[in-house]
This record gives structure tokens, sequence and C-alpha cells, in this order.
């Protein structure tokens, strides 16, 4: 069969994307508001750490509680190197994010011999030793004050520093996230990808088919703080400081919170989901008091509307589909 | 030894009101398989209605006579009100979500929280509150150890509390039920079991308990905050793990030993790591035995 009419397919499944990252590059040209800008890379930190998330709660179903520990591993990594060493911010973010890497796959250990909610409790009391060994180790990461003069990013080559205008970071999240989009793509789609949808389908029936287990959930944990990592190596660059109340388990919940409400394993859907609850309380500002209660209830309705999540995965969407109408999962 | 002793006591005191909360979120596990996450928000409410009906009841706790019938009357009212608020809970957030994926009754729960703490931020103010002890207080001294009355009214309430729950669902119709709908739902629904019902008596239950364990954190420590509700739940939750989710026996264990733990680990360590001390041996334990202190080993069947 000859193929016909590609480009034109090819066109209508780019358009929409391409109009969207264009519209993001242009938002910080045309939209000058400096506030507007620092609320939208804080919302692009947020994708980029619902990203990480997704790979261990979306693909691997693994429910992670702790995952503001690689978070804080990253942003602490490099602000101890960027204090006492110097290290400018580029290998700074590599090294974070290795440190990130091997610190969050130590939460896999247990994962081997623990399932379900008992691994979800210990990811959140490992999570909580981090923050409060941070808040305890005065010596070492300034206890509750945190650290402080941390480097801003500078360039490749122009050593220009990055400052405190919010406008350089709203670029460099922004490529980060179309690059982590077009990675975690191909990770999705790779052997390494469907070994973890079908050790979250079923563990037993993954295993019999071969799939290391150990290093699925390995790779799971260490791709998904490897991220946080370098989100938290941007996040302590562009704060200048770092204190652990930023690495609460709050920071935890409401990146679950993401995942889930955008779709569990659906990228376009974290992502809708990371700007939604990044977003809303900025837009309640205007109800001040009731800000946080409304949020409350926006959460419980977007849930209660939306269970399988704003866009669901494919195989999730079947499966409630079937679900509702009485079918046994 | 002194302090060994000391901390012991003070920690099964703790302790009692963790397992009060673990019950709640075990319950709740054991016959709807979902995680309560605002449980510990229910705990805090709790306490907050126990320091309402303490303001009304003012006259009533500090004429001697009637003092006795004043404590019982703050427990009747908040566990009351607080076991109202489960079921309301459930019924809004949960009930709809029954056969949505398993993560998202998770986040109704945390928006639940959200709600439940800015809605008594906003009515009793974002500081702390102080609370009554509502007894005399009156200091016993036992060897090198000293424990207070309020301590022994916690301890026997909640030992009064927990023995009425075993009787309740080892003996009555409803508990029989709700074991029933534990072991396996869709027997249970065939001989008659009615799922609804029995989820909303086992929110109601342990909401009540919630309830109780809230005023006797506030009678304990005397002082309440909207924010109180997070640490406590999490480490009942811990507890309820520890003992192995879904196991009422368990959930008591677990919440004496976390609060022991605790008690021991400020007493020895210092109370900056004490939480550290907690969590850390929640790991340990979990690492050795996988499904907690009492929980079933689950055979997988092929």
């Amino acid at each position: 069969m000859p193929k016909k009419n590609t480009f034109l397919f090819e066109w209508k499944k780019y358009a929409l994307p391409a109009v969207l990252i264009l519209a993001a590059f242009l938002f910080p040209l045309i939209n000058r508001n400096a506030y507007h800008i620092d609320v939208m890379v804080t919302a692009g930190l947020f994708i980029i750490l619902a990203l990480g998330l997704n790979v261990i709660v979306g693909f691997a179903g693994i429910l992670h509680l702790g995952y503001a520990a690689p978070f804080a591993v990253g942003a602490y990594t490099y602000a101890l190197l960027n204090i006492h060493w110097h290290v400018p911010f580029w290998p700074g973010l590599v090294l974070s994010a290795l440190a990130a890497t091997g610190f969050g796959m130590l939460f896999a250990i247990p994962a081997l011999r623990l399932g379900g909610d008992y691994l979800a409790i210990v990811t959140l009391g490992a999570g909580e030793i981090v923050r409060i060994a941070l808040n305890n180790l005065d010596e070492i990461t300034g206890g509750p004050n945190g650290l402080l003069g941390i480097d801003h990013p500078d360039l490749f080559f122009a050593g220009t520093e990055f400052g405190v205008k919010s406008g350089p970071y709203y670029f460099l999240v922004l490529s980060l996230i179309l690059v982590l989009i077009f990675l975690l793509r191909r990770v999705e789609a790779s052997p390494l990808g469907r070994a973890w949808v079908a050790m979250r389908e079923d563990e037993l029936a993954a295993s019999c088919m071969g799939i290391n287990l150990m290093s699925a959930k390995l790779s799971a944990f260490g791709l998904g703080s490897f991220i946080a990592g370098i989100a938290g190596c941007i996040f302590a660059a562009k704060q200048g400081t770092v204190s652990p109340d930023s690495f609460d388990f709050v920071i935890s919940v409401m990146v679950l919170a993401m995942v889930v409400l955008g779709g569990l394993g659906n990228i376009s859907g974290v992502i809708l989901g990371a700007l939604a609850l990044s977003l809303l309380p900025e837009f309640l500002r205007g109800f001040d008091a009731y800000r946080m209660l409304l949020f409350g209830a926006a959460m419980i309705a977007m849930m209660l509307l939306r269970p399988q999540g704003i866009l669901g995965e494919k195989r999730h969407r079947e499966e409630y589909a079937g679900a509702a109408r009485g079918e046994k999962a | 030894m002194d302090v060994f002793l000391q901390q012991l006591v003070n920690g099964l005191t703790i302790g009692m009101i963790y397992a009060l909360i673990a019950l709640g979120y075990t319950m709740v596990y054991g016959i709807a398989q979902l995680i309560n996450f605002a449980h510990g928000e229910v705990f805090m409410v709790g306490a907050y209605f126990g320091l309402f009906a303490y303001s009304i009841l003012t006259p009533l706790l500090s004429s001697p006579g009637s003092a006795t019938l004043g404590v019982f009357l703050v427990f009747l009212f908040a566990m009351t009100l607080s076991a109202l608020l489960g079921v309301v809970i459930e019924r809004f957030a949960y009930r709809p979500l029954r056969h949505a994926p398993r993560l998202a009754p998770l986040i109704t729960a945390i928006g639940v929280s959200f709600l439940l703490q800015n809605i008594i931020m906003l009515v009793f103010g974002p500081s702390d509150k102080s609370f009554p002890s509502l007894i005399e207080s009156v200091t016993y001294t036992a060897g090198s150890v000293t424990f207070t009355n309020l301590q022994i009214l916690i301890a026997a309430s909640s030992v009064l509390l927990m023995i009425s729950l075993h009787v309740f669902i080892r003996h009555s119709r409803t508990g029989k039920a709700m074991r029933a709908l534990a072991d396996d739902r869709d027997a249970a629904n065939l001989v008659g079991v009615n799922t609804n019902r029995i989820i909303s008596v086992t929110f109601l239950i342990g909401s009540a308990l919630a309830g109780a364990g809230g005023v006797m954190f506030g009678m304990y420590y005397n002082t309440i905050n909207f924010h109180d509700g997070y640490l406590a739940g999490l480490k009942a939750f811990t507890a309820a793990v520890l003992g192995g989710i879904g196991n009422i026996p368990g959930a008591m264990i677990g919440g004496l030993l976390i609060g022991v733990l605790e008690g021991l680990g400020a007493g020895y360590l210092s109370s900056e790591w004490k939480n550290v001390f907690a969590f850390f041996i929640l790991i340990l334990i979990l690492l050795f035995r996988p499904s907690g202190l009492l929980g079933a080993r689950v055979v997988k069947k092929v």
C-alpha cells in the first residue's frame, strides 16, 4: 500500500505540541510581568518533579511517599559543593543528579522485599528521616536555617550569571522539560518501560516472563530520583539558599497529587496536573484566607469528576471503564 | 534505669493515644483497602471539638460534684461529632471512588486534609490554643517514677475503649459483618452483608476513637494546633503498619511500641532525633517482617 497523505497525517499529529511549545517559548517575551514568569518557573520545577515521580508511581506502579528526599539531596549536594568547593552550576547539576540517583536507589532496597502499602510507608519514613536529619545536622546543613550564598548558574561559555531575574531560569527549565519529555517517551516505549508496565500490572507474571524485578525497580527509583536531583539543583541555584522546610512531606504529597490528578503514567496528563495544582493557588489568591480551603475542595472535586486523572493512561482508562461496567480487573 | 522507667511510662501514655488513632487507620484499611490519609485531621478536629465542648460545659466542669460527668460529656461530644465527620468524609470523598484506580481516594484524602486544616485555622486561628487539663492534677510517685492521674485516666480509658472495640468486633452482628467484609468482600455480599453500611460503621467507630484520642492529646499536652493532625496521624499510621495493617491487636501493639520508642529516643538520644528513631525502627522491622509484627503472611497463589 502506497503511503498517502503522510505529511498531512504527521502535520496533524505535531501541530498541537508545536503550537504549545512555541507559545511556551514566547510567553516571557509577551508577558513581561516578572511575578508571572517567576510563578511559571516554580510550576516548571514542579513539572520536572512530577515527570520524575511519574516514572516511579505511574510507569512502575510503586507508591512513593518520600519523593521530597531525592529532591532535597539534589539541592543540598549542589549547595554544599558550591559553597565549599565552588563547583559551578553545570558540573554541579550532573553531580547532584547523580547523588540523588544513588540516594534514591537506596529506597529500592526495601522495595525488593516489601510490597504495596508497606513499601509506601517505608518511603514515607525514609523521607521524614532525611528532612529531620537536614534539620539537625547543624554543622553540615546549617540546621533549620539552611545554607546561604549559593551561586546562581552561568551560561556555558559566556560566563554571564543568571542572577535573580526569572527570565533565564524560565528558558532553562522549559528546555529541560522538553528534553525530559522526549527522553521519557523513548524510555516508556523501550524494553525497560514495558518491563515497568508489566511489573505494575502483575509482578508475579512479569517475573515469570523473565523480567528481572530487582533491576526494573532499581532503575525506576534511579531514573525518578535522577530527575528529582536535577530539579533540586536548579531550585537551589535559583533560590540561592536551601532550608529543610522546602522538602517536607507536603512537597512529596503535592507532587504525588499532580501525578495522580493528571493521570498516572500519561506524560501529557502529568504535565497538565502539575500546571493545574501549581497555578491554582495563584488563581485563588483573590480569596485570601479561603485560598487553601478552596484548593482542598478543588482537589476533591477534580478527583471525583475524573477518577482516572485528567488524561488517564490508555490501559488505565480501559480498566476503569471496565470496572464501571462491573467487570473485575 | 530511672530514666528508662520514667520514659517508659511517658511513652506508654502517648502510645495509648497513637494506638487509638492507629485503630482507625487499620480498620478502614482492613475493610476498604484504603489508606485514609485524612484520619490524622479527624483526630485534630476531635481535639477542637473537645475544646468547644469544654467552653460550653465550663460551669459543669468547675463544680467539684459534676466534674466527672463533665469530662465524660466532653469526650462524648468530641467522639460523636468526630464520628459524624468521619462518616461524612467517607460518604462524599471515598464512596464515589470505590471502583476508581487505587490512588484516587488518596488524593481526595489529601484534599480533605487541606479542607479540615483550613476550616479549623479560619475558625480557631492559626496560633496554638491552650487546652485545659479538665481534671485536677495529682502526681503519684512509685520508686523513682512519677506519674499523674491524667496519665492513668488516659491509659484506663484507652484500654476500656479498646476492650469494647474488641468485644464489639468479636461478638456483635455488625462486628461479624465487618470481619466477613475484610475477609472476602464478594462472599460477604453474597450472604447479604451491606458493604456501604458496614464501611460507614467502620468510619464511625474509627473516627470516634480518633476523636477520643484528640481530647486526650489536648489534655496531656495542654496545647493544640491545626497542624497537630499531620505528625500524630503519620505516627499512628506508622504504628498501624508496624503492627500489620488491617490487624486490630497489631495496631494497639504498634501504637504502644511507637510511643515507647519515641519516649526512649527522647530520653536517651535527644528530642530532635526521636522521630528519626521511630521511623528507623519501623524500616528495620519491616525489612525482617515485611507484613508487620502481627500481619498475616499472605502466600501468593498462582
